[in-house]
């Protein structure tokens, strides 16, 4: 009874931290044309975790709204294009820039900006202040996509 | 030179009044379209649509006597025939409350004033059950929002609700439902969002549910903070939707996958 009711009190202490480091700033970035030439961790990603990313519809949600070279993954959406040949129309850091915050580009844009925590609206409560992907996730998503030249 | 002008007027008027005409074809499709064969014929056969089993637990609240007053329905109401062009016509202004109300709210309304009853939860069986049982005396009428000026400032609210950008995902109803329907969301078909046939049978939920709750899964999708369930957000939606779908035929109680 005493155990459990200690467990209670750290988790309670522990949650106010857990929210701090979920607002912890995102990490500065600069655009120079329409590009991201930097990577944001300041390191290449990894290709094999960013194909992973990709295909996993609760967390790169990729697949929802395109399609790609993905054989094994069934119900690839079509409201964006494919990404089949991406990183031979696209740069590294044209990439980042589309991914991180598409709107700059085109502000009517459906895709989701997956690096900005600004100016959105009516978050769900546990996600206010978190950006879709990480700088790490979204390095690995790079670094994927630039596999897939045509 | 005339001759040429005349010709090139003659092609561009020909080709103008084509445009026109295809502008006027009604391009609105029903979800109930975009459905599979088997999932169309649920929804058409009553002995296979499983909306209709909270329709039959309607008919049965529609005559039980409730509340301090114990009166039921039928007891001012009458037949269920009475309500038949209701579903067609809500949300509708409510002079009491100075505000519009849609259907449940309508029969909770009902229940605090003339049965002097519990309002029945939102979503819950009883609620749902007897929404379906009027719903269902609108099914195949035209959808016929109502024309009145104090419905207008919430209509104009929903229209814009519709346009706005929300949650993590940043996304807007208008987005998927004006500008990529029919086109693939991972598996799903996105439809037009036209409320032809609330309350449905989603086979998703294995149960019966309002627009409200529908409306919820999508906030959910867009990683959105849903309105509290009593907002006025979901009947101003609702009142923009209707007006977006007017004359579609009302298939109420629908399936939907």
């Amino acid at each position: 009874m005493r155990r459990r009711l200690w467990c209670v009190i750290v988790a309670a202490l522990c949650l106010p931290g857990a929210s701090l480091r979920a607002q912890e700033a995102l990490r500065p970035y600069a655009v120079t044309g329409d590009a991201i030439t930097a990577a944001l961790t300041g390191q290449a990603g990894d290709a094999m975790r960013g194909r992973a990313i990709v295909a996993n519809r609760q967390l790169g949600l990729c697949l929802l709204c395109h399609s790609g070279p993905f054989p094994e993954e069934r119900f690839q959406g079509n409201l964006a294009p494919s990404l089949a040949g991406a990183g031979s129309r696209w740069s590294e850091g044209q990439l980042r820039l589309r991914i991180v915050d598409a709107g700059r580009l085109n502000p009517d844009t459906i895709m989701p900006p997956y690096y900005r925590i600004q100016g959105l609206d009516r978050v769900a409560r546990g996600l206010v202040g978190k950006p879709i992907l990480s700088a790490e996730q979204i390095e690995d998503v790079v670094a994927f996509l630039a596999t897939l030249k045509e | 030179m005339s001759k040429t002008l005349i010709a090139v007027l003659c092609v561009g008027s020909t080709i103008g009044v084509s445009i026109a005409l295809a502008q006027r074809a009604d391009t609105r499709r029903s979800g109930y379209q975009d459905m599979s064969k088997s999932v169309q014929s649920m929804q058409d056969d009553d002995t296979a649509n499983p909306a209709m089993l909270w329709v039959r637990d309607g008919a049965a609240l529609w005559t039980r006597r409730v509340g301090a007053a114990d009166k039921a329905c039928a007891d001012c109401h009458g037949g269920v025939e009475s309500m038949a062009d209701v579903a067609a016509r809500y949300p509708a202004f409510d002079a009491g409350l100075g505000r519009p109300v849609d259907l449940e709210q309508r029969i909770n309304l009902c229940r605090r004033d003339h049965q002097q009853a519990e309002a029945l939860a939102g979503e819950s069986r009883d609620l749902l059950a007897l929404t379906a049982y009027v719903a269902r005396q609108s099914r195949g009428k035209p959808i016929a929002p109502s024309d009145d000026p104090r419905l207008r400032p919430s209509i104009d609210a929903g229209a814009a609700l519709f346009k706005q950008r929300q949650g993590q995902l940043n996304l807007s109803c208008a987005q998927c439902h004006d500008d990529n329907d029919s086109r693939k969301l991972g598996s799903a078909t996105i439809p037009q969002g036209h409320p032809t046939a609330y309350p449905i049978y989603r086979l998703e939920w294995q149960g019966l549910g309002s627009l409200k709750r529908r409306l919820r899964n999508c906030l959910v999708g867009m990683r959105a903070e849903p309105y509290a369930y009593d907002s006025p957000e979901y009947v101003q939606l609702e009142l923009f939707l209707m007006q977006r779908a007017r004359g579609m035929p009302l298939e109420s109680p629908g399936v939907r996958p």
